[in-house]
């Protein structure tokens, strides 16, 4: 059966998906010298934050102060520009195919409330161990195996490595 | 045009953030519509219901990899100019199995996660909320990790070297073992019973 493009229902093929997102990823190496990002946006959403909060306390910290330099904002990133972009390609995509729809996508067994706090959960996770990493799945293992960085492919195989550990632990999250 | 074109002085630094922008915009379309803004279709790939990570991530990494081999062995781009993230041992693998549990918990990395808070998914908001949290407690909690954060620095280096193999002969490997795992993604699909989401 055919599926309508635009009830939500269709997908591109995934390796065309792979050969394009490759293709764009090899555009931006091509043109910036480095790959994309997704985790490095929000530290400098971080950075920014706090260095606007408290500002003393971020030139003090030794991390915050890494990122922080006296005639640029963190924020003009190029990841947040990046970003930025990620968010309006989606939303286009989820126009032309008709997913624009707000809600809790989770699995029966559980409920919306426990699906929001795992994912919360996860995102927090996940926030910690881009920091520890370099990156994230995006920034050190995507970006990181097109120019075969040891780093890179080390923690992209940690990272599916142990999901596929922990999602059969957290099973009745997801089937 | 020989490149990377920014760092050669090629295109001004100035359109940096159009340049970002629209890579971007290319890179969430991609995502979004290969089905990266669903959670549940993401962690198909740890239940075998689903490989569509799996066939997306790799397809990508090894045709941007090609592409980079190709255009360096050409003489149109300088692979040696192209940043690469360096290797701090112990970091890079607690930091990689910490995410790795972030992931079967929140189903998302964060720039999927980006792509479900474009089109409305509540999950993928707290997610992403989560990782601001998430650094933010790094960071604040920094003196403590930073033994472990900066320590074994083993430089900007590659695979094949740690591997001690010719770098056309590793990416060559690493395609085969791709289309290997897409017939073994295939294979598993079929055996496996289909999950409604």
């Amino acid at each position: 059966m055919e599926h309508n493009k635009r009830d939500g229902s269709f997908y591109i093929n995934p390796y065309l998906g792979g050969v394009l997102l490759g293709l764009v990823l090899f555009a931006t190496y091509y043109v910036t010298g480095r790959g994309l990002g997704a985790s490095g946006a929000v530290k400098s959403t971080v950075v920014t934050t706090v260095h606007t909060v408290a500002p003393q306390h971020a030139h003090n910290s030794g991390y915050y102060s890494q990122f922080l330099s006296d005639d640029i904002s963190p924020m003009s990133n190029w990841l947040v520009f990046e970003v930025l972009g990620v968010l309006a390609g989606a939303f286009l995509s989820g126009t032309l195919y008709g997913r624009l729809k707000f809600k809790t996508e989770h699995s029966p067994k559980i409920t919306g409330r426990r699906r929001l706090i795992a994912a919360a959960a996860g995102g927090m996770l996940f926030g910690i161990g881009s920091q520890f990493a370099r990156g994230c799945t995006s920034g050190a293992a995507l970006s990181g195996m097109a120019v075969l960085s040891a780093s890179g492919i080390i923690t992209m195989m940690a990272i599916f490595g142990s999901a596929y550990l922990f999602a059969w632990i957290f099973k009745k999250l997801w089937i | 045009m020989t490149g990377p074109l920014i760092p050669m002085e090629i295109i001004p630094e100035a359109w940096n953030n159009v340049i970002a922008l629209l890579l971007g915009m290319g890179f969430g379309f991609v995502l979004e519509a290969s089905g990266f803004s669903s959670s549940r279709k993401i962690m198909g790939t740890f239940f075998g219901y689903d490989f569509v990570v799996l066939r997306v991530f790799f397809t990508a990494a090894i045709t941007a990899m090609s592409g980079i081999i190709y255009f360096d062995f050409m003489g149109w781009m300088d692979a040696s100019m192209l940043y690469i993230n360096p290797y701090y041992v112990t970091s890079a693998i607690a930091g990689g199995v910490i995410m790795g549990f972030g992931f079967a918990l929140g189903g998302f990395c964060p720039g999927t996660s980006f792509c479900g808070v474009a089109i409305g998914k509540f999950d993928a908001m707290f997610f992403s909320a989560g990782l601001f949290l998430g650094i933010l407690l790094f960071s604040e909690m920094y003196p403590l990790f930073a033994g472990i954060y900066n320590s074994e620095n083993l430089g900007d280096i590659k695979i094949y070297e740690m591997l001690g193999m010719k770098r056309n002969l590793f990416a060559f490997l690493l395609i085969v073992a791709a289309v290997g795992m897409f017939y073994g993604a295939a294979f598993v699909e079929k055996k496996v019973t289909k999950v409604e989401y």
